[in-house]
């Protein structure tokens, strides 16, 4: 399996919502819906306080529980690599990949039905292009690339930063990282 | 303490909170649950030849496995988003989903359950078994299943064991809702789909040897149920933090009181009362309350552990998006 990752800099992060514009032009998602967002973490009391930025979106785990708990086989993890699609034509809109996101990163496509999610910009990634969102970002704090792949920026990032991603514990091997 | 603000999320049926699966889907569990007791207790009245004793659960019950089954697949179906493509269940066998496993085993439940009602269709319902006798190969289906009473019962309950157990997996596979993570709710689900279905027999039964005979099951499932419903909460309570945080919302969260009271208190402990009292001959004229509360409880477990389990959760953002200050921006 390929393993494609996404980096993000909490550092750099000023949570523009930049990146969230340009997923819902790449991707033309409809008025109402996203499918990436910003989480604007504080924590402490006025005035010591500390921010965290996070651009977050479906983490394309390399174990993911839905596609393992879709019964049809439309949430599918892509060509294997970890990307994980939904594959229209084949979803009834049972909604059991929704339930079984730990980050709830899935959505009901309106006014169609099926459940559509991030793609991690396959379409784009094909070509050799980075998703939409990391390559509209303006502080330059995304970052994606393949794990398998020593040289990659993202594995270069990944061994000389701290970084985290969340929610681990689920056991379902997300693949966006935080840097922090 | 850490606040969060999340931007731009506000996906209908997610945000706030899961809200996903509603009274459709908590009905299906609720009659797949009924059909599989209905298709267990139809076998065994089968395989123990208890005709004299309960002639309706021996004779005419099994023709309510396949017609509520079917207003469970109704409701089931109303739940869909995507309802045209619904065949694709039948596309694609995955391992790994429960739900692919409960879309292939209503498929084998149904002819199943046809057998059952051929098999005793002569004895439970006279008249429509004229009509089928009337016609050879009619008469040929019903001397088959006549012949093969025992072996179509003993086919009959590991399925409908089966159906009436997915239910509660499919729910306990999601590893992302803490509540539903519990390997005791396949059987919970289960002891409640028998427990609704021998109080449907005491319920409907004419005669008074099987009214009593079925509350005494009923009274030994709902002690079963009592226990898994322990269980399931000392299986929380030992939990990690997300199980524990899914505990809170019926210790003295949101759903204690629906929880507790609607379905511990009325839809198990008042009936098992009820029922003790009516086995002793003290309130056989309320006899007609305790199957009724016993109904109603196995919804009301469906559709509480439904909610809970949605709103049950890994990611926690308490500081909710708030739409309305972007309409602000618009003026």
């Amino acid at each position: 399996m390929t393993r494609y990752a996404m980096v993000i800099d909490t550092r750099t992060c000023i949570g523009c919502g930049d990146c969230v514009v340009a997923c819902k032009t790449e991707n033309k998602v409809p008025e109402g819906l996203n499918r990436d967002w910003i989480v604007e973490a504080t924590s402490g009391t006025y005035p010591n306080l500390t921010t965290e930025f996070r651009s977050e979106r479906c983490n394309h785990c390399s174990n993911a529980t839905c596609v393992t708990l879709c019964p049809t086989g439309a949430s599918h993890h892509w060509k294997d690599t970890n990307i994980v699609l939904v594959d229209a034509d084949k979803c009834t809109g049972c909604k059991a990949c929704i339930a079984a996101c730990p980050y709830d990163a899935r959505l009901v496509m309106h006014p169609d039905g099926y459940v559509d999610k991030c793609t991690f910009c396959h379409h784009r990634v094909e070509k050799g292009l980075d998703p939409a969102c990391v390559s509209s970002c303006p502080t330059r704090c995304m970052y994606f690339g393949s794990l398998d792949d020593p040289g990659s920026e993202v594995s270069r990032l990944l061994k000389t930063r701290k970084y985290k991603v969340l929610n681990p514990e689920t056991g379902n091997e997300p693949n966006v990282y935080y840097l922090i | 303490m850490e606040e969060l603000l999340v931007t731009a999320r506000n996906n209908p049926l997610i945000d706030p909170g899961l809200q996903i699966w509603t009274w459709e889907v908590a009905m299906y569990l609720f009659l797949g649950g009924l059909t599989a007791g209905v298709m267990v207790f139809a076998a065994i009245m089968a395989l123990t030849n208890r005709g004299d004793e309960a002639p309706f659960a021996s004779t005419q019950l099994a023709v309510f496995a396949p017609v509520v089954l079917s207003l469970g697949m109704t409701t089931l179906f109303l739940d869909l988003e995507h309802k045209l493509f619904v065949f694709r269940f039948y596309t694609a066998f995955e391992i790994t989903s429960p739900m692919s496993w409960g879309a292939w085993i209503l498929i084998v439940i149904y002819p199943v359950s046809f057998l059952q009602i051929f098999s005793t269709l002569r004895s439970g319902y006279p008249q429509v078994a004229r009509f089928v006798d009337g016609a050879a190969t009619g008469r040929a289906i019903l001397d088959w299943c006549e012949r093969h009473r025992r072996r179509i019962a003993l086919t009959a309950i590991p399925f409908a064991i089966a159906l009436g157990i997915y239910t509660g997996i499919l729910l306990s596979a999601f590893s992302a809702r803490p509540f539903w993570n519990s390997g005791v709710l396949g059987p919970l689900f289960l002891v409640s789909g028998l427990s609704t279905a021998a109080a449907l027999v005491a319920l409907l039964a004419k005669r008074h040897s099987e009214k009593v005979l079925f509350t005494k099951i009923d009274l030994a499932l709902i002690l079963g149920e009592l226990a898994l419903v322990a269980l399931f909460v000392i299986n929380l309570a030992t939990g990690n933090a997300p199980q524990l945080d899914a505990l809170g919302s019926i210790t003295g969260g949101p759903y204690t009181f629906v929880f507790w009271v609607l379905f511990v208190g009325i839809g198990l402990l008042v009936p098992l009362l009820l029922e003790v009292l009516e086995i002793r001959g003290v309130a056989s004229r309320v006899a007609v309350i305790a199957p009724v509360l016993v109904l109603i409880g196995g919804y009301a477990l469906r559709q509480v552990v439904l909610d809970i389990g949605q709103e049950s959760t890994w990611t926690r953002y308490p500081t909710q998006y708030n739409a309305e200050l972007l309409d602000r921006l618009k003026d």
